[in-house]
């Protein structure tokens, strides 16, 4: 990687990707935004059912085991993927110095892939859900984000191959194994669990390989590569080491995978074991991410205080390491410790969707959108107050999941303690992590509120300058006969 | 040289490895599981559900059930018991034989830790035991002599007994906090699942374990009042009432029978009835069907041996508990 590369390419040449990329990343960003507002909607609604059973219980669509799977497809594939493909579009043309192939394709596949995550969460809330957990959009619903997919990984690929760079910088490896593996693991889980399904317990295994290479493959995949490409770029400075990267990269793609099985699983005893000794081995990455990130950033800690992006962008890399962390607790734990049914389940989920993914999203999207639009954005204020919405409603959704998990697994351990008494001393921290949600919803709303102010920004003047072409001709028009 | 095509094919391989590793292999060895037999009686296992407890499972799958329950009962490990079942002629012997088994003698490692994970509502093992505590021991058989022994230990001590002219066995016995907590007898293997769609283990205990609630609750109609009014059960249930399963109508000529049976605060107006839809009544027939606690090789459990019949006339089918997971038996 050399110092000019990590400088930028030249003003032109960026700016022609830009322009190419302009319109679908808008695309892109607006509708990840939505899902996001709406799923911390859901969320809400999921939260607020264990202050009250009985609130929005009447209708069959509101019910806690609709709107909580709604919830999480809404973010992860609405958000996370959507805003991920966004991302490493970008990455591609601009490491590349070229300009996104065909971004009809990817306009189509946006479009594509929207409609399939609204026939999915319907489908969801109407009752078609799968069963499986993160695959619960119905078969439909499939085919839509599959071949949405498809085409706007078509565009990655071809965007790869037109670079006009042909040094490769970390991320490309990362975007370019990422590209693919969705749609494998996609294609698997869905022939296999879905279409013609497998028998028995065999469906469990899958079904646990889909979520650790969704949650550990792909995810770490693009989030690294946004991480390894914005930190250095924000914060001015070179990659601490390409090969450290290189390491994490084949080591996620290498045990990532194979990190989905509890123990205690109803599955034979290797597949559990194997799981945890490829969770411990993710120590590995753990460190070398934070090696390279601490000394990319060491000396240069002042510009997480300037840039809002920057901030962003390393609280969700320091949210990835927790989350490892918490995944190597949970694996290591012995089947005596009832920790793996708990709710250490789901906080381990939302600090890898949340705490790592989307805060390296939306960091991402305030250092691209502002380049693509060649704008500011309107309010560099609304930015931090993103920023602080968004951390304090991770930790404060994360944390109390997290101490109810810990406190259910305590109290569980003891047959004498009536379950009912384990399930009213976790439930002050449920409670506490609607605040987290509220939050959420907040930072959602900024968020939507910060792309839509930077797209009226740009798109204003020319539509108000189009329009006064428009209505400057009518008299001329007027005036022939 | 231009590593790329190489560096693309190790990247394939090392994403392959765990496709081949939790996709194929589970497929060619789980997805390939056929009916077994359970350890008692070798009843054939599992049974598919009946067709209204496979509807249930679509409910369950439709609202989300999974959400909150699993179905997976966890096991830290197996003891072995020492079961006396006769004790013979020479009761002196056998006395002096269970003396000198129990007296004085340390808790095991086993004990230990069964006691330390409260491992099962048996009471914890004696520590004085008198020639008083063995005679009234020899009036209640078959009774558990020792508990919680690793299986060499127990065999020896069965053997103990069998020279003193007594009839003992080694019973193995699974332990646990879920165990322990009666959400099951055994834990949760493949087999159970072998003839559901969509398979869902569950991923948290909102509410309890669900792998045997049919033993524990065998009652459709406790299901339905539950699923109308959780409350009515436990104040502080945190589940969701699920009305929507049900319908209130006019009474006709006469109430209809599957019409709820509820406490006044929650009865429907004089003239009024609640009654289940379907899917409520599916649902709970799933519910009830759901039992998976048969004996099987890959899980073994000594079940208790069916009672001795007063007469010589033959064991009604259906009496003994040959079959304890068969689901579809009731």
């Amino acid at each position: 990687m050399s110092e000019a590369q990590l400088s930028g390419p030249l003003p032109a040449e960026a700016a022609e990707a830009d322009a190419s990329s302009r319109p679908v990343l808008f695309l892109i960003f607006l509708g990840a935004a939505c899902w996001a507002v709406l799923g911390s909607l859901f969320a809400l609604v999921a939260s607020i059912k264990f202050h009250a059973p009985s609130f929005l219980a009447a209708p069959a669509w509101l019910t806690y085991g609709r709107v909580e799977p709604a919830w999480r497809n809404c973010l992860l594939y609405g958000f996370c993927i959507q805003a991920g493909l966004g991302v490493a579009l970008w990455l591609l043309a601009r490491l590349g110095r070229t300009r996104v192939a065909m971004p009809g394709l990817v306009l189509i596949g946006t479009l594509l892939w929207n409609t399939g995550v609204i026939a999915g969460v319907g489908g969801v809330l109407w009752g078609d859900s799968t069963g499986f957990p993160s695959l619960e959009m119905p078969g439909y619903a499939a085919w839509l984000l599959m071949l949405g997919y498809l085409l706007i990984g078509l565009s990655g690929v071809l965007t790869f191959h037109a670079r006009r760079e042909r040094q490769l910088f970390v991320s490309q490896w990362f975007i370019f194994a990422a590209l693919f593996w969705f749609p494998w693991i996609y294609a698997t889980a869905e022939l296999l669990l879905v279409t013609s399904p497998v028998r028995g317990a065999a469906q469990v295994a899958i079904s646990a390989f889909y979520q650790a290479s969704l949650g550990t493959v792909w995810l770490p995949l693009v989030g690294l590569a946004a991480a390894f490409y914005f930190i250095p770029k924000l914060a001015q400075r070179d990659l601490h080491s390409r090969y450290l990267a290189l390491l994490v990269f084949w080591m996620v793609i290498l045990v990532g995978g194979w990190t989905g099985i509890g123990n205690g699983a109803p599955l034979p005893a290797w597949m559990p074991a194997m799981s945890t000794v490829a969770t411990m081995l993710l120590a590995v990455p753990l460190i070398a991410v934070a090696l390279n990130v601490h000394r990319t950033l060491a000396g240069r800690w002042a510009g997480l205080k300037a840039e809002p992006a920057l901030a962003f962008v390393f609280a969700g890399t320091l949210g990835l390491l927790l989350a490892w962390v918490l995944k190597m607790a949970l694996a290591g734990a012995d089947v005596r410790l009832p920790i793996h049914l708990t709710w250490l389940t789901p906080a381990l989920e939302q600090l890898n969707t949340y705490g790592f993914f989307a805060l390296v999203m939306f960091g991402a999207a305030y250092a691209v959108l502002p380049q693509v639009a060649q704008t500011e954005f309107p309010s560099r204020l609304l930015l931090w107050l993103h920023f602080w919405l968004a951390v304090s409603g991770v930790a404060l959704m994360v944390v109390p999941l997290g101490a109810a998990g810990a406190v259910e697994a305590m109290r569980l351990q003891d047959p004498a303690t009536p379950f009912m008494a384990v399930v009213k001393s976790s439930l002050p921290f449920l409670r506490a992590s609607t605040t987290g949600d509220l939050l959420l919803l907040l930072a959602h709303c900024v968020f939507l509120l910060n792309v839509a102010g930077l797209a009226v920004r740009f798109y204003r003047p020319r539509a108000v300058s189009a329009y006064a072409d428009a209505t400057a001709e009518l008299p001329l028009v007027e005036a022939n006969p | 040289m231009n590593y790329g095509p190489l560096l693309f094919l190790a990247a394939f391989f090392a994403l392959a490895s765990s496709w081949c590793g939790f996709v194929l292999a589970p497929q060619l060895q789980v997805g390939r599981l056929q009916q077994t037999n359970t350890l008692s009686g070798g009843a054939t296992y599992p049974v598919a559900r009946s067709g209204l407890a496979q509807q249930g499972l679509q409910v369950y799958r439709a609202n989300g059930c999974a959400a909150c329950h699993s179905q997976q009962v966890r096991q830290s490990g197996t003891v072995c018991d020492v079961m006396l079942t006769e004790a013979g002629t020479n009761e002196l012997a056998v006395i002096s034989a269970l003396l000198r088994l129990k007296c004085g003698s340390p808790l095991t490692e086993t004990e230990r830790q069964a006691v330390s994970t409260g491992a099962g509502e048996r009471a914890p093992p004696v520590m004085v035991f008198t020639e008083q505590d063995a005679r009234g021991m020899l009036t209640r058989l078959p009774q558990r002599v020792r508990q919680g022994l690793t299986k060499p230990e127990a065999d020896a001590a069965v053997k103990e007994l069998t020279a003193a002219g007594a009839k003992a066995q080694t019973w193995i016995v699974p332990v646990g906090p879920d165990i322990a907590r009666g959400w099951g007898r055994r834990r949760t293997v493949a087999e159970d699942f072998l003839f559901d769609y969509p398979v869902m283990p569950g991923e948290q205990r909102v509410g309890p374990d669900l792998a045997n609630v049919g033993v524990r609750l065998p009652d459709p109609n406790w299901h339905l009042r539950h699923l109308y009014a959780p409350g009515t059960y436990e104040k502080a249930s945190t589940m969701p009432p699920y009305r929507f399963l049900f319908e209130k109508r006019k009474v006709r000529q006469e109430p209809s029978p599957d019409a709820l049976v509820l406490p006044p605060e929650l009865a429907p107006e004089p003239g009024y009835e609640i009654v289940p839809k379907p899917a409520a009544i599916a649902l709970a027939a799933y519910l009830t069907s759901l039992r998976a606690d048969a004996p099987l090789y890959v899980a073994p459990l000594t079940v208790a041996p069916p009672a001795a019949p007063a007469t010589n006339a033959p064991v009604a089918s259906g009496a003994t508990n040959a079959a304890p997971g068969a689901p579809a038996a009731k």
